[in-house]
């Protein structure tokens, strides 16, 4: 925080500008300001519309566009807030997911992390094609792997793993390696060179020279890495449905938002405030992790 | 999904109820300390005139768990779980029910990895009978009272779910489909339901002023869009053509560009062209919206067609049965196949065989089982001896069902997945411009040259 | 429920300290070789953890589904090429077509919307919320946003109440309202899912151009600033470079993860009805509806092959990187 706080004083300092220097500056902003409000507001648009359903009866949101209760509020009402929290089950869902997210967040980036660097700084042959591969390998498509990685849980070291976490999270680690090594690697070759020759000089050794220097300047890589996995197991459906399958105790939140609809689609308009509850968490996750995107923390960490 | 907790204190003595006695929570609480289980409606089981009485599984106390999948989901799911809630009572198993529409997925991953639920809802016969050549589904003959089973199943349901002379799949829902439905407020009907398809088109001329349209359609249903659509033209089909050669078409023997087949594209073309709102209208509707223009002011039209499950929906779930709308069934065309109807069904099977499994099936298949979800609305039994339909619309829909003098399965389910899944596609673009009428089926017959066999 | 605290607790604490302690013990075991040789072990070490999950469960599902593709539907009849045959003489060449728009499309909405946020938004006070708006829609699960795009693209009769938000503006500016989902006219039904990804994803190039963005030193900016370069200027010959990377990282994403797309188009447009069909959907479709492994497994290494020429950028852009660095 203290960073970012210095970054903006050096951008906007009140004592470098006297008053009529803002005015001019901020009118010359302003183009900056409409562009960015007229944006977010677009993308606002269809969440807002999205809420404002989650308190409408089917009825309504069939009859009447979501807009029209801004002008004559009418009919909104928590039912469909209390037809998602009152289903049975749907604590102990909730904590599954986090059981799933995190471990499944944690391990790839973790791995990512040094093999990314092997990848960035070690010389070795073949190292081209092997992350030929590794890209390639992003293009997947996932449907392709549940059976084989299937068979291979129910004969796992001797046990079967299907419907356990620990399926999942090999699942999960595996199917977002690829894309965690690829966005790291470019993040951490794009680092200076002098940096690790310097540390190297002084003696470090490649351990050192990851944990000590890599990684620290990878933050905010590292977050917007675990930002990422984290939302996508988190929504993840598919891969929990093929992987724990109907284990009752071990599915996740997204299994019971789902199972709100009938085989007919009827009971769509509890997705709606569904969607706000599911999507707290990782919006609680992105807005903690967002102090890692701030200007001076790699450059920071070298000079220290 | 949702874990039915047992009430593990019951009696324990052996319940032999007959199906008149007022069954499950009342009479199981009685004799117990613990407070009665939730059931929302204790089923009261009439045995249907004529019918054989038949006789609940005996059970006890079993224990453990047992693992459920099957497509139901939302307001289905809850009714399928009191369902069962008194077969819970009874045996104190508990229930692990998932309840999701990728079943398919699932099951087939399980079916390679050894990693399946005791008992499952099972997408269509087509997988049934994969899931058995693979050597996964467990031989029902035993484990429910078959004689009974086959005594008071319609025919068609219950041939639906063997495989050579062996039951592997049963029904314990159903559906009537190609019904058609009205606003008595609008439609008048008083000189009685029309009885050939001809009184109902005299009948959409002579109300043609009480409405914008003769029909209301709407064919949206996700990446399922377009059943609906299957559905009428499956009704033609069967009612033009006879049940031998609508077999014979799902059965992939008959081509689509037969003029049989052809000619129920064009009565389809023909209501279309009567319909409100115009191919966009129809194409962006969802299907549980379908009929919401039978109750506008003017009405946007006089008829929609659908199955029986529609009461759940939309103005319908709204509106009171009988009043604000009401149904005849899709009349004859040629009466050399009079008595004709189409129905559906959601098969279920058992993946392994142990005592709570046998005894859920067993339970299953019961006409006390099913009265409990029928009693709940929004589902009709393949049981005859079933009754206890909440209203009048519901009890005639179980009565078509029972009564039909022949029963055939929705066609397109019938079909392999890709053939069913492109004759819901090829009814979107024969709906936006019917004049591709050959191309469609040109292209459903491409299609079928692939889709059977391997 | 307390097991799988436990276990999860284990597993936060455990998996770092072994993945730590994986890496030092390597060091260990490298430091017993001769000099020469522990820089040739030392990667191969590293690449270990990584290479066995991926190998597992990733590369040898692959060569399975390469094999599968020269098969019938279950595998037990060699088909040589007739499976590609098929899809390219059946729906390969309208998904083809489709799949090209939504690649450019996707992968120039996301990058320009994207870029001008991250970079317009680290000049105001309120970045952190600008950044968090763009970001919700990734943090709402793919059936919400099916459900929300449905309120925003509903369709009904010209002259009724509209109760989608797009036509009722249409309508009010005096137009016929647009069945955007099911009309196959100059593809709009495609420009309108694609429409929907962009908004879905233009949150995640924002945050990974904006971690670059980052990491540029502002003393670089400031200087150019000083010898009176315009913010024009500074954006073009220093930002834009030195995010090049970064951007190239992200559209290689967005490239591939339009290739990918399916649930929109599943979901929304009826099962690629309306000229909507894509590659995974069909694949989809054959693969986990149809049981048509063959069928499937061709299309799969289709979309494989499709993105060779992006993986060929990449390796260039590398060896140029580390040419210069």
């Amino acid at each position: 925080m203290t960073v970012e706080g210095r970054a903006q004083d050096a951008k906007e300092d009140p004592n470098r500008n006297p008053a009529s220097k803002r005015v001019i500056k901020v009118l010359r902003r302003a183009p900056v300001h409409v562009a960015l409000f007229a944006l977010l507001f677009v993308w606002l648009i269809p969440t807002i519309g999205l809420f404002i359903n989650s308190f409408r009866s089917v009825d309504s949101i069939n009859s009447t566009g979501w807009w029209t209760v801004l002008t004559a509020p009418s009919g909104l009402s928590l039912d469909n807030y209390r037809q998602v929290l009152g289903q049975q089950d749907l604590g102990s869902k909730f904590l599954n997911s986090l059981y799933i997210t995190i471990p499944a967040t944690l391990i790839p980036t973790m791995i990512a992390a040094f093999t990314a660097y092997a990848f960035a700084w070690m010389k070795f042959p073949g190292r081209t094609w092997l992350f030929l591969i590794l890209v390639a390998l992003i293009v997947i498509p996932l449907q392709t792997t549940f059976i084989p990685i299937g068979r291979f849980f129910s004969n796992f070291f001797g046990t079967n793993i299907n419907g356990s976490f620990l399926a999942v999270w090999l699942a999960h680690t595996a199917y977002g390696l690829p894309f965690a090594i690829y966005l790291l690697r470019n993040f951490m070759g794009s680092l200076p060179r002098e940096i690790f020759e310097a540390a190297y000089i002084d003696g470090a050794s490649p351990v050192t020279a990851f944990f000590r220097l890599a990684l620290p300047m990878s933050v905010p890589a590292i977050a917007s890495l675990v930002i990422f996995q984290f939302v996508f197991v988190w929504n993840d459906l598919l891969v929990a449905l093929i992987f724990i399958g109907g284990n009752t105790d071990n599915q996740p939140l997204t299994q019971s938002l789902a199972s709100l609809v009938n085989s007919f689609g009827s009971g769509w308009q509890y997705l709606a405030a569904a969607g706000f509850i599911a999507m707290i968490v990782p919006l609680l996750v992105f807005l903690s992790l967002q102090r890692f995107f701030v200007r001076g923390i790699s450059a920071g960490s070298v000079k220290g | 999904m949702f874990s039915v907790k047992a009430i593990p204190t019951m009696p324990h003595r052996p319940l032999a109820l007959l199906v008149v006695v007022v069954l499950a929570a009342s009479a199981c609480s009685s004799g117990s300390t613990t407070p009665a289980p939730v059931v929302t409606q204790a089923p009261v089981v009439t045995t249907a005139p004529g019918a054989t009485a038949t006789v609940t599984p005996t059970t006890g106390p079993i224990g453990g768990t047992l693992t459920v999948m099957g497509t139901w989901s939302g307001d289905e799911q809850t009714s399928f779980l009191a369902m069962i809630q008194p077969w819970v009572n009874q045996t104190g198993v508990q229930i692990k029910y998932t309840g999701t529409r990728d079943i398919n997925a699932s099951l087939n991953q399980g079916i390679q990895t050894g990693t399946l639920p005791d008992l499952a809802g099972l997408p269509g016969p087509g997988q049934m009978a994969e899931y058995q050549a693979a050597g996964k589904l467990i031989k029902l003959n035993d484990v429910i009272d078959s004689a009974t089973y086959k005594a008071n199943n319609s025919s068609g349901l219950v041939n639906l779910g063997m495989v050579g002379t062996d039951i592997y799949g049963v029904f314990i829902k159903a559906s009537v489909k190609g019904l058609i439905w009205y606003n008595p407020a609008v439609v008048d009907v008083s000189k009685g339901a029309p009885k050939t398809w001809d009184d109902v088109k005299a009948l959409a001329t002579a109300d043609a002023s009480k409405a914008k349209a003769a029909w209301c359609v709407g064919l949206e249903s996700g990446a399922a869009s377009g059943w609906p659509g299957t559905d009428f033209i499956e009704d033609f089909v069967l009612r033009t053509a006879g049940p031998d050669v609508y077999k014979q078409w799902y059965q992939g023997k008959v081509k689509w560009s037969d003029p049989k087949i052809k000619a129920a594209f064009q009565d389809y073309g023909d209501v279309i062209k009567a319909s409100y709102g115009g191919s966009n209208y129809i194409l962006s509707t969802n299907f549980g919206n379908g009929g919401d223009g039978l109750f506008t002011t003017p009405p946007n039209c006089l008829f929609h067609h659908q199955a029986s499950f529609i009461t759940g929906f939309s103005k319908f779930k709204t509106g009171t049965a009988g009043t604000s709308y009401d149904f005849f069934p899709f009349p004859d065309i040629d009466p050399a196949y009079s008595g004709a109807v189409e129905g559906a069904g959601d098969l279920f099977g058992m993946f392994h065989d142990t005592p709570a499994a046998r005894s859920l099936m067993a339970y299953l298949v019961t006409p006390a089982a099913q009265s409990i979800w029928v009693g709940r609305g929004g589902a009709l039994s393949p049981n005859k001896l079933v009754v206890n339909y909440p209203d009048d619309i519901a009890r005639r829909s179980g009565e078509i069902l029972a009564n039909a003098k022949t029963f055939v399965f929705d066609a397109s389910d019938n079909m392999p997945t890709a053939m069913n899944a492109e004759f819901w596609k090829q009814i979107l673009v024969f709906v936006k411009d019917p004049s591709k009428i050959d191309a469609v089926l040109a292209d459903l017959d491409a299609v079928q040259s692939s889709a059977y066999g391997s | 429920m307390d097991t799988r605290i436990i276990t999860a607790l284990e597993v936060v604490l455990v998996v770092p300290a072994v993945l730590v302690g994986y890496i030092l013990a390597t060091e260990r075991l490298i430091s017993l070789a001769h000099g020469k040789w522990r820089e040739r072990i030392r990667p191969w070490l590293w690449l270990t953890p990584a290479f066995v999950l991926l190998t597992a469960f990733l590369i040898i599902p692959t060569i399975q589904t390469i094999w599968y593709s020269f098969h019938n539907k279950d595998g037990s009849q060699w088909r040589g090429l007739d499976n590609y045959a098929w899809f390219l003489n059946g729906t390969g060449l309208e998904s083809l077509i489709n799949n090209v728009l939504w690649v450019v499309f996707l992968t120039v909405g996301t990058i320009v919307i994207g870029l001008s946020v991250a970079v317009l938004a680290d000049r105001v006070r309120y970045e952190s919320l600008a950044k968090s708006i763009l970001f919700m829609p990734m943090a709402i699960s793919g059936v919400c946003a099916a459900v929300i795009w449905k309120f925003m693209y509903w369709y009904q009769t010209p002259g009724t109440t509209q109760t989608g938000v797009v036509n009722e503006v249409i309508t009010k500016a005096g137009q016929s309202p647009i069945p955007f989902l099911v009309d196959s006219d100059y593809k709009i039904a495609t420009f309108a899912l694609i429409f929907i990804m962009i908004w879905m994803w233009t949150g995640f190039a924002t945050v990974i151009l904006s971690a670059s963005l980052k990491s540029i030193s502002p003393e670089l900016l400031e200087a150019a600033r000083v010898d009176g370069a315009n913010e024009w200027q500074v954006f073009r010959k220093i930002t834009f470079p030195l995010l090049s990377p970064t951007i190239a990282v992200v559209s290689t994403t967005m490239i591939i993860t339009g290739l990918k797309t399916f649930d929109l188009v599943y979901t929304l447009t009826a099962n690629g009805s309306y000229d909507t069909q894509t590659i995974a959907n069909e694949m989809y479709n054959q693969y986990f509806s149809f049981s048509q492994y063959g069928r499937g497994s061709a299309i799969a290494v289709v979309l494989l092959l499709a993105i060779v020429p992006v993986m060929l950028f990449n390796i260039r852009r590398f060896q140029f990187q580390e040419g210069i660095r």
